[in-house]
């Protein structure tokens, strides 16, 4: 064993080398190296964050929508105050003097526990014009810092609800993500909360060193160690100001949303839920007051009713039903029905309103015939001889259009629908106990049925591209990027392309033809092709629908008008519909008459609430 | 016996061992409390202070040290696989219910206290180690018994991995010293230690350069093995020539054949004659040579492989930064900066106990931690940070020196084992504050704040004092 005892030498020569290295290392930098005692000797590194601009949001055709501007955050560092000219500092920043001793108080208590090194936030949002007030009398002032932020500004005040808003990062983000901190803002609703990884950009952070007077001198080794933010990406959404304005403007004194879709793409044009809000409420920290109001108004205008009210769809749902027995062989074209009045069963009954009888399909859907889908719809539940085959197969082809999950789109708190399983009358009527005509409601989008306005439009874009649809989405590109891959693939319905035709011309006599429900809606030299809907509901008065398309070939614009209580679908919707699209096809209006008969139209004071534009 | 019984525990004892373990770890108790300063609270003992713990963990120590001095000294021994065995486990206890700090889960919640069970599995490795080691008829010749060592070394080592604690996973390398003191062979630890060196040059230089200083240095050996000067530098000659002409003369054929693809055709092309030259001569060192060679290419090129593939990115990050090719001077190189400032505003004398602007306005991260030596450097300059250097380099040797007198191999071995975690804990932790080293988050022995650490290192160290005092009885 001892035979290697004289390594003990080799190994101490190698430790000793080792600390000579070191020695020599300590040599170098603490005596040979004059740039470390530099840049330490009685200098003190200030870091500074540099907030990014927050990316900017564009229409579809590059019209600014959301815009930054530069306002001026007080910082305070507590282990630097030394005593000041409260009252001074009260008259600059134009704050109580009690409200300066306080906040500076509380902020020193908690600078115990953490280190009183950090800066914290004093004073929010001072303009850039006092901001230049005060800079000439800082050194009055130790201690207190100002740091730039830019926050937003909204050149259009549009859609507040499809924008959303920015505000402070609660506790939960802080701990999820490090990149927020303390005060630092956070997209709340909207495009502001489903993009904001892209648009919050990175911060960076700028090193000075301050002379003893605890003036920033320069910046630390000619900023070697500053990192500049990276501004967030911008954002061209689908939306068109233009249109997304007028449709605002038309939805005034109602409740309810439009939803505007280019079927080709499912780039969603407008998408307006009514009650609106004001999106600058959100950015002045001043305006607490009214932000409050708005977010305990019973109208509930922070509410994206777009997205996240399920409505029944009333007889748009008629489309459906019938593109299914198409489908499902239950049914042909030239199917006929005889209408009296209703659709009786037993001492229950469907009633109809008066039109011309019997009808085929075409036409049933020109007249909206109740009498006709309760007959459609039991063929289709009893055409498998099994009711619930029949249900399921139905079932399957309603869901195939979106109805019932989410769509996917790119709009946060998405709501899914409600499309009822078997379950779901085995709970209501006992296993096995119901029949076709216990759901009969189905057959004229009543019942068990609830469908967001969104879902309604990509109905209505789904019968346009005659089968398929894109996911609606509102961001056309972050950074010239595509968003997200899964917007650019067709979505097939179970429904063959060939049985559309019949449904499409049933929609474009409604417009059309007289009899038709929705000849309100027809525009000169426009093909529009329309379904209206008045929805019963146990709030009140019936609920006011209406989907369309135009042109009829190679369609432009999907558009579906949800108005609450606004009573039959041809009374609000429709001509709410068709001046959107006479909007966006032909720029201008012709029948001022029927903009007049919208834009004053109000349902407030019917509703018994105050609803706020 | 010269002594009588009743003294000679106490009159045997390595007393400057242990007067620089008392000295450290005041030096340590004076740094943290400059570090961890804070104007509301100034008093030492303050509750807020680090450096009342700190104060309370060193009397544990002190009150650990003599627990140690009073175990017989046979149990050692008789525990020692026991230990090792126990340590493992409590390792994959904590890596099962630890608690997440920092990134690695290598921290136990014992209630009031969190310890690091890794601290102490370095001492029960060492002691394993020295027992396999020792065992009677024990060669590292024998590739089973060698193993048997590696395997020793080798299991703790993946475990503290799976934590995410690289730093502590590296300090059982170390034990690669007591290997050697048992017979490792030379040119082993060589070529491992070469290999290192490969390694960091691979990153740092173009591969196909590394390749020419690699193959210069192969024909170098052979010429002074051989004397043959003239045919090495014949084939070297045939090399370069045969390697210019495919990266150039290819390129006629508008092929382009990169320079480090070039060199190993050549190579490549070579390897028959020189094998038949090899056989020809009698000169069997020849396939050792070409051996080395091969392994030394399959290095290079696999380096930017592993660095960009098995590493992890702060690891990365961390490497780089020590090598200097890219500084992130606000992520891991912001710490080093920050330290390199510290240490370096101190200069010859320093700014004096606490008048380190540095290390007290928390300019540098885990100050009292693993960054501790900052604080020596700034506040007591040059000479005192080489006072603590020197103190370390003297408690090295009287362990290596302690450690060699032991008549019990299993104590000599043992010794050893403690010199290499601590000489490993000093040279990386040092090393990295004064930026020669990737930054690893390993604590100054005695110094650095924290009690697992302490009580570990005094541990270790005591062992290895009551070996000395029992060194005697047989």
């Amino acid at each position: 064993m001892n035979e290697f005892a004289n390594r003990r030498l080799y190994i101490i020569v190698f430790f000793t080398l080792a600390c000579a290295i070191m020695v020599g290392r300590l040599f170098y930098i603490q005596i040979v190296d004059g740039y470390y005692k530099l840049t330490a000797d009685k200098n003190v590194m200030r870091y500074e964050v540099q907030y990014p601009a927050r990316g900017l949001i564009y229409d579809r055709h590059g019209t600014l929508l959301v815009g930054n501007q530069t306002v001026y955050d007080i910082v305070v560092v507590p282990r630097e105050v030394a005593a000041f000219d409260t009252a001074a500092l009260s008259r600059a920043l134009e704050i109580p003097p009690e409200q300066i001793r306080h906040t500076l108080g509380a902020i020193k208590a908690k600078a115990r526990k953490t280190a009183a090194y950090q800066p914290a936030l004093f004073h929010r949002q001072i303009s850039v014009e006092a901001f230049a007030l005060l800079q000439e009398r800082w050194f009055k002032f130790p201690g207190f810092y100002a740091q730039a932020r830019s926050i937003r500004s909204y050149p259009r005040r549009l859609a507040g609800n499809l924008i959303g808003y920015i505000g402070e990062a609660d506790t939960s983000s802080i701990a999820a993500d490090p990149f927020y901190t303390q005060g630092s803002y956070i997209g709340k609703i909207g495009i502001e909360y489903s993009y904001e990884k892209a648009l919050r950009g990175k911060r960076g952070v700028s090193v000075y060193m301050r002379d003893v007077y605890n003036r920033v001198k320069n910046s630390y080794a000619e900023g070697k160690f500053d990192t500049a933010a990276v501004p967030g990406d911008y954002i061209v959404c689908t939306i068109d100001a233009e249109l997304q304005e007028y449709g605002e403007h038309l939805m005034q004194n109602k409740m309810g949303s439009i939803v505007a879709i280019e079927p080709a793409t499912g780039e969603i044009l407008a998408l307006v839920s009514s009650p609106n809000f004001d999106p600058e409420l959100f950015i002045d920290v001043h305006r607490v007051a009214e932000r409050n109001a708005l977010i305990s108004s019973p109208t509930k205008p922070l509410f994206n009713r777009a997205v996240m009210a399920q409505y029944p769809p009333g007889s748009i749902f008629k489309c459906i039903n019938a593109l299914i027995a198409l489908q499902e062989g239950t049914a042909t074209e030239r199917t006929m029905h005889s209408c009296e009045g209703g659709y009786v069963f037993g001492k229950r009954y469907v009633g109809c309103h008066r039109h011309f009888s019997p009808v085929d399909l075409t036409q049933s859907l020109q007249v909206s015939c109740n009498t006709y889908y309760c007959h459609i719809f039991r063929s289709i539940m009893d055409g498998r001889g099994n009711l619930q085959e029949g249900f399921n197969a139905w079932r399957r082809h309603v869901e195939s259009f979106g109805i019932g999950r989410k769509l996917g789109s790119d709009i946060p708190n998405e709501l899914r629908g409600i499309l009822p399983t078997t379950a779901t009358y085995d709970r209501m009527h006992g296993a096995n106990r119901w029949k076709s005509l216990s759901i009969i409601s189905l057959a004229i989008g009543q019942g068990e049925l609830g469908v967001t306005p969104l879902h309604m439009a990509n109905i209505a874009a789904t019968i346009a591209n005659r089968g398929f649809y894109y996911t609606p989405h509102l961001v056309k590109s972050v950074r010239g990027r595509k968003p997200d891959s899964s917007f650019y693939v067709p979505r097939f319905t179970t429904i063959n392309r060939r049985h559309f035709e019949p449904v499409v011309q049933g929609m474009h006599y409604a417009v059309t033809q007289a009899g038709g429900t929705a000849h309100i809606a027809q525009i000169a030299g426009v093909d529009l092709c329309g379904k209206t809907g008045t929805a019963q509901n146990p709030h009140g008065e019936d609920h006011s629908v209406f989907i369309c398309f135009a042109p009829k070939n190679n369609p432009q614009i999907a558009v579906a008008v949800y108005v609450e209580n606004g009573g039959a679908g041809a009374k609000w919707a429709a001509p709410t519909a068709s001046l959107i699209v006479e909007k966006y096809l032909k720029k201008t209006i012709s029948r001022t008459w029927c903009e007049d008969y919208v834009v004053n139209g109000n349902l407030t004071q019917q509703n018994g609430v105050q609803a706020k534009q | 016996m010269a002594y009588r019984r009743s003294n000679n525990l106490l009159a045997r004892v390595d007393w400057s061992t242990v007067l620089i373990w008392m000295a450290l770890m005041a030096i340590g108790l004076l740094c943290i409390y400059t570090s961890g300063f804070n104007e509301d609270y100034p008093r030492f003992f303050d509750a807020h202070n680090q450096s009342r713990n700190q104060a309370i963990w060193v009397g544990m120590a002190c009150v650990i040290a003599i627990l140690v001095m009073m175990v017989e000294r046979q149990l050692f021994n008789l525990l020692s696989t026991g230990l090792y065995i126990f340590a493992l486990l409590l390792v994959v206890f904590t890596l099962i219910f630890g608690q997440e700090i920092n990134g690695s889960k290598s921290w136990l919640s014992l209630g009031v206290v969190s310890i690091q069970p890794v601290e102490f599995m370095k001492v029960a490795t060492a002691l394993m180690l020295a027992k396999v080691v020792s065992a009677h008829g024990f060669r590292m010749q024998n590739l089973g018994n060698a193993a048997r060592a590696i395997a020793v070394i080798l299991a703790p080592f993946m475990l503290t991995l799976l934590q995410h604690d690289t730093g502590s996973a590296l300090v059982f390398t170390a034990f690669i010293i007591v290997l050697y003191r048992a017979g490792l062979r030379t040119w082993i630890l060589i070529s491992c230690l070469f290999l290192i060196f490969l390694f960091i040059l691979s990153l740092l230089v173009e591969q196909a350069a590394i390749l020419i200083f690699i193959s210069l240095l192969c024909n170098g050996i052979f010429m002074v093995m051989s004397r043959r000067y003239k045919t090495g530098f014949v084939n070297i000659t045939i090399v370069a020539v045969a390697t210019l002409a495919l990266h150039f003369g290819l390129r006629q054929a508008e092929i382009y054949l990169p320079l480090f693809e070039a060199l190993i055709l050549a190579h490549a092309a070579m390897l028959p004659i020189i094998a038949i030259y090899a056989w020809w001569h009698r000169l069997r060192y020849i396939f050792f040579i070409v051996g080395f060679f091969i392994v030394s290419c399959g290095i290079t090129y696999s380096v930017d492989y592993v660095f960009d593939n098995v590493l992890k990115e702060h690891q990365r990050r961390r490497i780089n930064d020590m090598l200097g090719i890219e500084s992130d001077i606000k992520g891991w190189g912001y710490n080093v900066h920050q330290s390199k400032i510290a240490i370096g505003s101190g200069g010859l004398t320093g700014k004096g106990f606490m008048g380190g602007m540095q290390t007290k306005g928390n300019f540098v991260p885990e100050q009292s931690t693993d960054f501790i030596f900052c604080t020596v450097g700034e506040e007591w300059g040059f000479l005192g940070a080489t006072l603590v250097v020197g103190l370390y380099l003297l408690l090295l040797i009287r362990v290596l020196n302690m450690a060699e007198r032991q008549k019990s191999a299993f104590a000599k071995f043992y010794g050893y084992g403690v010199a290499a975690i601590l000489f490993f804990h000093v040279a990386v932790n040092i090393g990295m504050t004064i930026g020669i080293m990737p930054v690893v988050g390993i604590p100054l022995p005695f110094l650095s704040y924290g009690g697992s650490s302490l009580w570990a290192f005094t541990i270790l160290l005591f062992v290895l004092l009551k070996f000395d005092v029992a060194r005697y009885e047989y």
